[in-house]
């Protein structure tokens, strides 16, 4: 099986058949990330770019060390650093990419939609590493992958995705992704935080945490960031933490074994508290594990689609 | 010149015409209207049978983006992309750079209009200098040098003051304000309508709300400052039912709304096709839906492009960075006969009240009609033609459409301005 796509723009469209592909081959690559050796020849020959209009520390390092760990010259573009501040459009930048030999070019945007504007006008591969609050597709697979790692599938499973969901491209990614496999995916946060029109993507809204919590597999938090409160999206740090924050209390109206999962960075003690971050249940900090391990999948399924080869 | 257009069916309200006749344009006026005329010497014979011959379409909202941004259009290019869309009459928006805020620009548009525009052209002036929304520009003389109303249209006049302000002295001077009501602090910096799509997408969204809630507020003020008031390209549900209200009341208002108003929702926005993105947003299939009620019961008066021609260059970026707008001239015609009158939604009789009579009414122009005596501003349309919309070859500089391949009935054969032929056999001729 091949990736249908030239580009890894998000999960809205990728069939349970291409997710299941991409998990069974990021299981052989973190075999080779947990081995002594982590060096592997997979992608030797290609070169991969990052651009990345936003900040970021441990995505973009996560698709960095992939891309080492198999072998790619890798070059990092940023926006304060480029051409980008001079006012060149995105899809001359791309094109400029392009015309160096470049194989997969990485973009975190902070509007949704450019990945796609870049990746209908370059010849390479386009992988969305972020963009806007539309979908952050890497993210939702090593979530899917941390899942099923432990629990084998996703069907049928109660998801509780729990925060500011307007704003969150990692929530509408593992909403595509999960409902696509099948689990039930529930939300909840502020009204103010939630978008319009979401119950139609096939989620549950409800109207408490406590209420989406109850009897749920998974227990997702997401970031949230602390300046959405000056724009009057919710009154306070103090009271967001106290009606829609992840704590120990809360997290018992769950299943007992309920995995926790955050795509990072926390803010302790407001979305999440500490011990639940750091306590049992939580698998944030194999999330990151499973991120690169997840990377190194899609890289090399990408660099692989024109191969005869059958899948690793 | 002569022209004698023979076996059309003419449609006139004013004049109260609905059925085939023949119609003799003399000395620029229309000279004639009958069920058969004889042979007339010295006379450019037009066979119209099996189409429509309408007043000259009138367009109450256009931005010709002369002077300042001749590289989106020019009063050239853009007259000449009405006249292939059958408008003979336009009204353009002052956001141009300088604004139009004072005389001497009226007379820049009307001088250069007259010199190398094809159709009559009508500047609106500014509400306030600049369109800044700080203080009222000189309304007065923009109405004497020949601007037909007055609107910040871009923005809204943020300060209800102002606003107040403004109906009461522009009504002093038979001027109809025209507004663009969006609550720019609702509407933040949103790009598309707000909802399911917007959500999927992930792109901002703009709640119907923050056209409504200024809607109401314009209302309130045309009512108190007992002024007329005209709300630009309605696209709400909520709006057309605030209007509809005011109007039961009294209150002297009237409306206009855009093609894409009717014809598209923002499922248009899929794919983050920047074409669809436009101010206001396209709306759900509700807002849709009572954007034509509100054209058949009355409550809107007047079907306006709301032409807004951009570059290529300013269309082919991320959704967000995008400007708004649709080049709306050569499409505003077809959408209307294939959205609203072969869905039986109007008759032609409302068509051409509202794209011909009322827009004239409201403006002050005498247009409109083909009563005898008028100028002879004709515009003849074979609506059962039906072709594919090829942005490519519009005559406006701006190719900006989100309705490229969409099949529409409706084909523009004649136009013709002051008893001149613009366009002939649906080919400009000048």
């Amino acid at each position: 099986m091949k990736l249908k796509n030239k580009d890894i723009l998000g999960l809205k469209d990728m069939t349970a058949e291409e997710i299941g592909h991409v998990m069974s081959t990021a299981r052989t690559m973190k075999m080779i990330l947990e081995s002594n050796s982590k060096k592997t020849p997979h992608l030797q020959g290609k070169s991969i770019v990052t651009l990345f209009y936003e900040n970021s520390t441990r995505t973009r390092l996560s698709f960095e060390l992939a891309s080492k760990y198999m072998g790619a010259s890798s070059a990092n573009i940023s926006a304060s650093s480029s051409s980008v501040a001079k006012g060149e459009t995105l899809i001359d930048t791309g094109k400029t990419i392009d015309a160096m030999g470049t194989d997969i070019i990485i973009i975190r945007h902070p509007m949704s939609g450019a990945p796609h504007l870049l990746a209908r006008n370059v010849k390479a591969s386009v992988i969305n590493a972020g963009d806007g609050m539309d979908e952050h597709p890497t993210q939702a697979l090593l979530d899917i992958f941390t899942i099923m790692e432990k629990r084998g599938s996703l069907k049928g499973m109660r998801v509780a995705i729990i925060g500011d969901i307007y704003h969150s491209r990692v929530a509408r990614s593992n909403i595509w992704g999960m409902t696509t496999l099948g689990a039930e995916v529930g939300v909840a946060g502020p009204s103010t935080l939630m978008p319009p029109g979401i119950e139609q993507t096939g989620v549950k809204v409800y109207s408490t945490v406590q209420e989406a919590l109850i009897d749920a597999d998974v227990v997702m938090g997401l970031r949230i960031q602390l300046e959405r409160q000056k724009k009057g999206l919710f009154p306070s740090i103090r009271e967001y933490a106290k009606y829609f924050g992840l704590d120990e209390k809360r997290l018992k109206l769950a299943k007992k074994d309920a995995l926790v999962l955050h795509p990072g960075p926390i803010n302790r003690g407001v979305e999440i508290s500490t011990f639940v971050a750091d306590g049992e249940q939580s698998v944030i900090n194999e999330q990151v594990t499973n991120g690169v391990a997840v990377r190194m999948a899609l890289l090399y399924l990408l660099t692989r689609r024109d191969s005869v080869e059958g899948p690793y | 010149m002569r022209v004698l257009i023979r076996n059309g069916h003419i449609v006139d309200p004013e004049s109260g015409i609905d059925g085939v006749y023949d119609l003799l344009v003399e000395d620029g006026r229309i000279a004639e209207i009958n069920g058969f005329i004889g042979p007339v010497a010295n006379c450019c014979e037009i066979d119209a049978k099996g189409m429509y011959v309408l007043p000259g379409l009138v367009d109450a909202h256009c931005h010709l983006r002369d002077p300042g941004y001749e590289y989106k259009e020019d009063i050239e290019s853009g007259t000449r992309s009405a006249a292939v869309g059958g408008f003979t009459s336009i009204a353009c928006m002052p956001n141009t750079n300088p604004v139009i805020d004072n005389q001497s620009v009226v007379k820049y548009i009307l001088n250069k209009a007259k010199t190398e525009g094809v159709v009559n052209v009508y500047p609106i002036g500014a509400v306030t200098k600049g369109q800044k929304g700080e203080e009222l520009s000189e309304i007065g003389e923009l109405k004497f040098a020949g601007a037909v109303a007055i609107s910040d249209d871009g923005k809204p006049v943020r300060s209800s003051s102002l606003m107040k302000k403004a109906l009461q002295y522009a009504s002093m001077f038979d001027t109809t304000v025209i507004s663009h009501c969006e609550d720019p602090e609702l509407s933040d910096e949103g790009v598309m309508n707000e909802g399911y799509r917007s959500t999927v997408l992930g792109l901002k969204g703009i709640p119907a709300a923050a056209e409504a809630v200024m809607v109401a507020r314009d209302l309130i003020l045309a009512e108190y400052a007992n002024a007329p008031v005209h709300i630009a390209h309605v696209s709400t549900e909520m709006s057309v039912d605030l209007i509809r209200q005011a109007k039961k009341r009294g209150v002297k208002v009237t409306a206009e709304t855009c093609p894409h108003y009717f014809a598209l929702t923002d499922d248009a926005c899929e794919g983050y096709n920047t074409n669809a993105k436009v101010n206001p947003p396209l709306g759900s299939g509700k807002d849709a839906r009572a954007v034509i009620e509100g054209i058949k019961d009355g409550t809107i008066d007047i079907i306006a492009t709301d032409h807004a021609p951009h570059h290529v260059d300013e269309k082919n970026v991320e959704f967000n960075l995008a400007s708004s707008g649709i080049s709306g001239f050569e499409t505003a015609a077809s959408l209307a006969v294939t959205h609203l009158v072969k869905p039986g939604h109007i008759t032609m009789a409302q068509l051409v009240e509202k794209m011909c009579a009322n827009p004239s009414r409201i403006l002050g122009l005498s247009k409109g009609s083909l009563a005898v005596g008028r100028s002879a501003d004709i515009t003849i349309i074979d609506i059962n033609e039906e072709f594919t919309v090829d942005p490519s070859k519009f005559k406006s500089k701006g190719k900006n459409t989100p309705f490229a391949g969409h099949r529409l009935s409706g084909a523009v054969y004649y136009t013709i301005v002051g008893g001149e032929p613009v366009v002939s056999e649906k080919i400009l001729i000048r």
